[in-house]
């Protein structure tokens, strides 16, 4: 039993845990506060890894190659927002989300393998170094607590301090964002964009605008998963991008810290549910092969029910979720 | 002060002796049917000037293609001298010519005094990289809330400002579109069926209200079928039938006028037809 709570205690704060956090605020730009239907997400943060991971294979000093993967996010935003985004909400959804699997497929090609290493992927020890070379932390085990964790090497003490400083440090721009003349345009245009529209505001360019900085977000927070493990280009399929929306939903849309306490709450409810099962339900009805999906199927339900009987999140307004005609 | 309708002729396209608006041979088709058909249709500036006609005149049609929500097939139109075609809403407005629309657009999910802030012109935290940085704007957006005080307490919204917008009346709604409408300053202000949905008793502060807008020297167009409000405010009345425009004239000749008799109540309006009468 406290093995499990401890793991859960693990996951609030594992680097993945942090680096979903980091792509649920580049969806919170979209959805909560510009009302986009992304449903690509998993796509810019595939983007963002390919780009990063790519360029420190060829040799690029490790900002350079962080650069290439916000661009290449970026240049997704604008090939994707281009003819959607005159249009109704949901075509951006329905081209999204088969530009995303577009760019999976493509990476896991077969043409592609000496590029993108095709369906295996990128090896974590081929891109991970420059980040590792960065570390202060030393080159050995270090035990804090109940937590044993190397200095610098993959899942280190390192990448959990960067990725929740980084978490900590988009929050920061989001709420500073959210509360500017910016921000109040956005939300019009979530409401309304016609009104908008008569009020004299260019609603084109701040959807695009919208659109590239959370597709960006969402390729620095690709960077930071991809920097615990490997560059997997089936990682990061549509599961990915429906967990990003189960916990924006669930942490609360619109808000600064609903992500990031979305992104907690999913990953150690995971870890508990998992560990529990495994526990009390015997083998013989449940196999250990079959528990990974069950607790999904759990997680799914959650969601729903988070829709129904709670649809503004935790720390969503009820009140501003009230309106909905 | 000398009514500026005083050597206007009293028919269809008639030239004012000051027009903001002009339009010629606007031409609006969805397939086969012709929603907008003006040949040619001028505003006098600092008047009231009503636009009605009975249901699917192509009243609410030749608003939208006014104002750049819609694009007309030909034609062209200009505001104060400037060729407004192929102009983007956005830009419409920011000339200086400003819309509210006939199902109210109040922002619900947002509080009445954000609303406001979101019609001021010229807040360059609106831009992204300006908004990074609040030394730059927030001069500027106390000077746009204490402007927005004062139209809230002139609307009578002043006490709901924190309020969200979705918790208003179907009047205070449209109450507050107009003021956050006027935020900008706008020359002109076109307003489609003001009075739809509006509870009685705010009638007849709504009706003020576009009175006080003229008298402030403003331009007002509006959409209505409530001819109690075009009788008491309108200056010059435009009727449009089947996408054209078939009278003008004051309010009370032009009720008069057979054509636009004919076009409400139908040509054989005062014809027997039942079976027996032949």
């Amino acid at each position: 039993m406290l093995d499990i709570l401890l793991d859960a205690v693990t996951a609030l704060f594992a680097p993945a845990t942090a680096a979903f956090a980091l792509a649920a605020i580049g969806l919170n730009f979209h959805f909560g506060l510009t009302g986009l239907l992304n449903m690509g997400h998993a796509g810019f943060m595939l983007l963002g890894m390919y780009g990063y991971a790519i360029s420190t294979q060829n040799g690029l000093p490790i900002y350079v190659a962080l650069v290439i993967g916000v661009l290449a996010a970026a240049a997704f935003g604008l090939l994707l927002g281009w003819p959607t985004l005159k249009l109704r909400g949901d075509y951006l959804a329905i081209a999204t989300i088969s530009a995303a699997e577009l760019i999976r497929y493509l990476g896991r090609s077969n043409s592609l393998q000496a590029l993108t290493g095709g369906s295996t992927g990128i090896r974590g020890s081929d891109f991970k170094f420059t980040f590792e070379e960065l570390s202060p932390l030393p080159d050995e085990n270090i035990t804090i607590l109940f937590w044993t964790n190397h200095g610098t090497k993959s899942s280190s003490w390192w990448l959990h301090i960067v990725a929740w400083v980084i978490v900590l440090l988009f929050a920061l721009l989001f709420w500073q964002l959210a509360r500017s003349p910016w921000g109040r345009v956005l939300k019009g245009i979530r409401e309304d964009e016609d009104a908008v529209r008569s009020l004299g505001k260019n609603v084109y360019a701040y959807k695009m605008q919208a659109l590239v900085l959370g597709g960006v977000i969402g390729a620095l927070g690709g960077i930071l998963w991809a920097l615990g493990n490997s560059v997997q280009p089936d990682s990061m399929g549509r599961p990915t991008t429906f967990w990003l929306w189960t916990l924006l939903l669930l942490g609360g849309a619109a808000t600064v810290f609903g992500p990031i306490l979305g992104s907690m709450i999913f990953w150690s409810a995971l870890v508990i549910v998992k560990g529990l099962s495994s526990a009390f339900i015997p083998t013989s009805v449940l196999s250990p092969v079959e528990l990974e999906p069950f607790s999904l199927v759990l997680v799914g339900v959650t969601l729903m029910c988070l829709v129904v009987f709670r649809p503004q999140g935790i720390l969503g307004n009820k009140r501003e979720l009230a309106f909905n005609d | 002060m000398t009514d500026p309708f005083a050597d206007v002729p009293h028919e269809p396209g008639a030239p004012k002796p000051d027009p903001i608006v002009i339009a010629d041979h606007v031409h609006r088709h969805f397939g086969g049917l012709t929603a907008v058909d003006v040949e040619h249709f001028e505003v006098q500036r600092n008047q009231i000037t009503a636009l009605i006609g009975p249901n699917g005149a192509g009243k609410s049609t030749f608003f939208n293609l006014l104002t750049g929500f819609d694009k007309p097939q030909t034609g062209e139109w200009q505001f104060n001298g400037h060729s407004l075609v192929g102009t983007s809403p956005a830009k419409i407005a920011r000339a200086g010519k400003v819309r509210t629309f006939q199902l109210t657009k109040a922002l619900n999910r947002m509080t009445v005094i954000e609303n406001m802030r979101l019609g001021a012109a010229d807040q360059r935290g609106e831009k992204f990289f300006q908004a990074l940085v609040p030394g730059l704007w927030k001069q500027r957006e106390k000077d746009i809330t204490e402007k927005a005080d004062v139209l809230l307490k002139r609307f009578k919204l002043y006490e709901k400002k924190d309020d969200y917008a979705g918790s208003l009346s179907g009047g205070q709604r449209k109450l507050l579109e107009m003021a956050r409408a006027l935020m900008s300053d706008p020359e002109m202000i076109m307003l489609d069926e003001p009075m739809a949905g509006v509870n009685p008793a705010l009638t007849e502060s709504l009706l003020e209200h576009v009175v006080e807008l003229r008298d402030e020297g403003k331009t007002v167009l509006f959409v209505e079928h409530d001819m109690h409000m075009v009788r008491r405010i309108a200056d010059w009345v435009v009727v449009m039938a089947e996408g054209k425009i078939i009278a003008e004239g004051p309010a009370n000749t032009v009720m008069a006028n057979k054509a636009v008799q004919d076009a409400y109540l139908g040509a054989h309006h005062d014809t027997d037809l039942s079976e027996d009468a032949s």
